[in-house]
């Protein structure tokens, strides 16, 4: 303790140089953060979803819809014990610029059969199911716009234009944040009931009774639509959801190789910063060995002040990376909700700090312990 | 009696391919409480001798014993605690560390003892105070006059109560009145405190206010002169 002021002093030094030693580490850092919770979240996203859960979509492409009729052929096929459907809907709310994306969903099967990931009030999923214009909205999402139970909500349509109204039934709370506090479910009846004959179903969900079954009923469906207008791609929930995210390319690959790069670059040149710091002061450390500093002193001294600058930037810059995402709901367009940095990251991010603290301070610390006083000197006089 | 005992030592530098021998056995003793000058031309071994001494270097053979320690054999972390207790040393570049005030410079020794804060202040005080800077605690180097610098660095090798102060040309960048000032200081430490103090200079006017002149040349003891009480002042 007695040190420290030593510590600071030097730290103070070239003030400017290490404030941006200091917010070099924690850009660097931050950049980490953040974009190591992307891949995370992404791997997180793309193993969403339950072991007794199927998605039957169209063979061709996600886009285009399946009749209607399969439903109740879908519910005949064995191991089978429950189907629903949904759409994607496309809308804004008032300036547009918040982006979610509402659901039309079969309420009474889609509710049923994920009863077990949103978890609705009963009295509110009665209120939601007894009303064709009510909706389910996520509690963040509730936040986001100020909306409560109760309220009336117009949403413009994209892919269905036009003005929708809602009233706002219920919300619901999660077991997996994965799942997203950002969702906009409503009635399909409703959608139909203005748009007839050009909608249907975009995709089935299928309960199982047995997740072992699900290579022989993905077969059993997808051979029985196999020669249809509408040929089927059925998998897993879990499948389903890889896919998805494989429609963004391979973006846990770019992330992890060119953001890892950048990030290690600008470490690179805070270490750097750091080592020269050090190198500049040799002669300081010749006039502290003389007046007795001990060899370990001397090393401990430059380590700790290596330290400062390493924690102080990453205490900076993960801290920016936890605040941030929720201070703007930031969730990449709904695309990954939950988004937040895990204490895995945290801590990995941790030993980064402490690794480059170790590695810049310990190099001039080394050379600074192992110098003989009096070639220092020489370098003073 | 002799504080410091030089005896019989070798020492000899690696330059590129060849070896320069500095000295080829030197026994020099210093008393205690004695204020020896050690002059010479340049590369005649002055400072290496005072390196010796301080334990900052260490001798091919021979022994060099300080207030009967064996400085040779030491390791270099006891060095540098005997170093704290025993050694202030002085540098001709003063060395102040740019960071730190007066104070804080001065109380660097300190730092490497169990003293507390108030009473490393206290001592800090006291230096400050026997180098005539009481009023510039709080100043930084740069706010300092070379002068006045110097007698920080006096200040700092004088506050842990060391028997020896060893001064590598402390004058050689000071004007004439600074460099008075100093060596006043220097022979009040003698007098009044009984430090016992060798001095590396080229300064013939510092050089007569010691009580011992030697001068050395290529390593060799030629010449021992012996101040009479007064006389050289």
């Amino acid at each position: 303790m007695k040190y420290f002021p030593l510590v600071l002093s030097n730290l103070r030094r070239h003030r400017l140089r290490t404030v941006l030693t200091i917010l070099s580490v924690a850009l660097a850092l931050f950049l980490f953060a953040s974009l190591r919770t992307v891949v995370t979240q992404l791997e997180i996203s793309s193993q969403l979803g339950a072991a007794n859960r199927m998605v039957v979509q169209n063979a061709t492409a996600f886009i285009f819809p399946l009749p209607q009729s399969y439903a109740a052929r879908l519910a005949s096929v064995p191991h089978v014990t429950g189907v629903t459907w949904a759409n994607w809907f496309g809308g804004k709310y008032g300036d547009g610029k918040k982006f979610f994306g509402p659901f039309a969903i079969d309420a009474e099967s889609y509710l049923d059969i994920y009863k077990n990931d949103f978890i609705v009030p009963p009295d509110q999923k009665e209120a939601f199911l007894r009303e064709r214009t009510g909706v389910i909205v996520g509690p963040g999402l509730l936040k986001y716009f100020g909306w409560k139970i109760g309220d009336n909500v117009t949403i413009q349509g994209t892919i269905f234009p036009g003005d929708w109204t809602f009233t706002i039934r219920g919300t619901y709370s999660l077991k997996d944040p994965a799942y997203g506090d950002e969702q906009f479910l409503f009635h399909y009846d409703y959608l139909y009931e203005r748009e007839k004959d050009k909608i249907s179903p975009g995709w089935f969900i299928l309960r199982i009774d047995d997740p072992a079954q699900a290579g022989v009923v993905a077969k059993t469906i997808d051979d029985q639509f196999r020669n249809s207008p509408a040929p089927t791609k059925t998998g897993t929930e879990q499948s389903f959801s890889a896919g998805f995210m494989t429609m963004f390319g391979n973006i846990q690959l770019l992330l992890g190789t060119i953001g890892m790069a950048v990030v290690f670059a600008i470490l690179l040149i805070a270490a750097n910063a750091m080592l020269m710091n050090q190198r500049e002061r040799t002669a300081e450390v010749a006039v502290l060995k003389t007046v007795g500093f001990t060899d370990r002193t001397i090393f401990s001294l430059v380590i700790i002040e290596a330290a400062i600058i390493a924690m102080t930037g990453a205490v900076l810059g993960i801290g920016l990376a936890i605040i941030l995402p929720k201070a703007t709901n930031f969730n990449a367009f709904g695309f990954l909700p939950g988004f937040h940095v895990t204490n895995g990251t945290i801590m990995v991010g941790a030993a980064i700090a402490l690794l480059l603290s170790a590695v810049s301070g310990f190099t001039p610390a080394y050379q600074a312990a192992r110098m003989p006083v009096v070639k220092a000197l020489r370098r003073v006089e | 009696m002799a504080l410091v005992e030089i005896r019989n030592v070798y020492k000899s530098f690696q330059r590129e391919t060849q070896s320069v021998d500095v000295y080829t056995g030197l026994s020099i003793d210093f008393e205690e409480g004695s204020f020896t000058a050690l002059m010479g031309p340049s590369g005649s071994g002055k400072s290496t001798l005072l390196n010796l001494v301080a334990g900052l270097d260490k001798p091919t053979t021979g022994s060099v014993r300080v207030g009967g320690a064996e400085v040779s054999e030491m390791t270099t972390s006891q060095l540098a605690t005997w170093r704290s207790r025993t050694i202030g040393f002085v540098f001709q570049s003063y060395n102040l560390l740019p960071v730190l005030t007066a104070e804080q410079n001065v109380e660097l020794p300190l730092l490497l003892t169990n003293l507390g804060k108030r009473d490393r202040a206290e001592r800090v005080a006291i230096a400050l105070g026997v180098v005539g800077l009481s009023d510039r605690m709080d100043h930084y180097p740069r706010q300092l006059s070379g002068g006045q610098e110097q007698r920080v660095a006096i200040a700092r090798a004088i506050v842990a109560d060391p028997q020896l102060i060893l001064l590598d040309e402390p004058t050689g960048q000071l004007d004439a009145k600074s460099s008075e000032e100093v060596l006043d200081l220097l022979q009040r430490l003698n007098e009044e405190f009984n430090k016992t103090i060798i001095v590396v200079t080229h300064d013939a006017k510092a050089a007569e206010r010691a009580k011992t002149i030697l001068h050395l040349e290529k390593g060799v003891l030629v010449e021992r002169q012996v101040a009479l009480e007064g006389a050289m002042r």
